[in-house]
């Protein structure tokens, strides 16, 4: 865990929703929360050097830019082999996201999961397909989830 | 209820916009103004375009993207294989609880896959905890044991 303090929270509480869309936005920010804007900017790197900050820019709604199919694929792959096998599912260009999870035996056998988007469901049984080759023996067993609808989403919002 | 957003036909500029804006905006005195001269537009266009395109939904944001886990906090997937005749009641049910940061409904035996996030560790078990108990309904989590890449990023 990374040390955040009080002046951190509030910088975060504050651009959760987005940086202010204006010439001199970390000016924008420093008069909203009485800093400077040098402490400001400051700040923003080391929380961007320590990982708090994943990245900076725009966050396109992924169905606005027609990947309307998003498959969860799941693998049941041998525990000894899975870390070189993840991060070279993980290195295809059509993952977005690639975890190991634990297993639910016997309901759920799978524990890699790696997230990919398609403009239709063919595209994206055609990216599983593409996995499947490359971690080839490997595979047990193997499935797609399909989302058929978002329920919610919101993200984590911090209190400020 | 989140409706998806349908597809938007995208001119060239902002496509551009979005292809080179998903991550790396500066620290600078004038960021706009900086990137706006890369993509070879001005400032003030730049300006007109983010704020268009966050109008119309084609962005969610314009900003930062933080990882909880570097905070203290935690994320954690879990999921549940919810009766059908009993979706909708449980659906708000879970919904209702703020840890819930996204729920989708996937084609499965385990239909309700949702996200757990919480400033601190201890909230997430409180959390599954009280959803089983309103809903007398198993909850499977699935917390990340490795991360092996995560960028979404996606060609517009």
């Amino acid at each position: 865990m990374e040390k955040i303090d009080s002046i951190d929270r509030a910088l975060i509480v504050a651009t959760q929703s987005g940086l202010p869309l204006v010439s001199r936005p970390y000016d924008a920010l420093g008069e909203t929360l009485g800093l400077p804007a040098r402490e400001v900017q400051a700040r923003m790197a080391r929380l961007l050097e320590i990982g708090v900050i994943r990245r900076m820019g725009a966050v396109p709604n992924h169905y606005a830019l027609g990947y309307v199919a998003n498959g969860m694929t799941v693998w049941d792959v041998d525990d000894a082999q899975i870390d070189v096998l993840g991060e070279a599912v993980g290195q295809m260009a059509c993952v977005t996201h690639c975890y190991k999870r634990p297993r639910h035996m016997p309901d759920w056998p799978y524990n890699l999961f790696a997230m990919v988007h398609g403009h239709d469901r063919a595209e994206v049984l055609v990216q599983a397909e593409q996995i499947a080759e490359r971690l080839g023996a490997a595979v047990r067993a193997r499935d797609v989830l399909f989302s058929s609808k978002i329920l919610k989403k919101t993200g984590l919002r911090l209190v400020g | 209820m989140t409706e998806r957003q349908a597809p938007v036909a995208l001119s060239d500029l902002d496509r551009n916009i979005i292809n080179a804006l998903q991550g790396g905006f500066p620290l600078t005195d004038t960021p706009y103004a900086d990137v706006a001269a890369t993509l070879g537009m001005s400032e003030a266009a730049l300006l007109e375009r983010l704020k268009e395109m966050l109008d119309t939904r084609v962005l969610t944001r314009f900003g930062p993207m933080f990882q909880v886990e570097r905070m203290g906090g935690r994320f954690v997937l879990a999921a549940m294989a919810v009766p059908e005749s009993r979706f909708e009641a449980v659906n708000a049910q879970v919904n209702a609880l703020p840890e819930v940061a996204h729920n989708y409904r996937r084609d499965h035996a385990f239909n309700m896959w949702f996200v757990l996030a919480t400033e601190t560790p201890g909230g997430i078990d409180a959390a599954i905890a009280r959803i089983e108990a309103e809903t007398a309904l198993p909850v499977y989590p699935f917390p990340k044991l490795k991360e092996y890449f995560v960028e979404m990023k996606l060609k517009a």
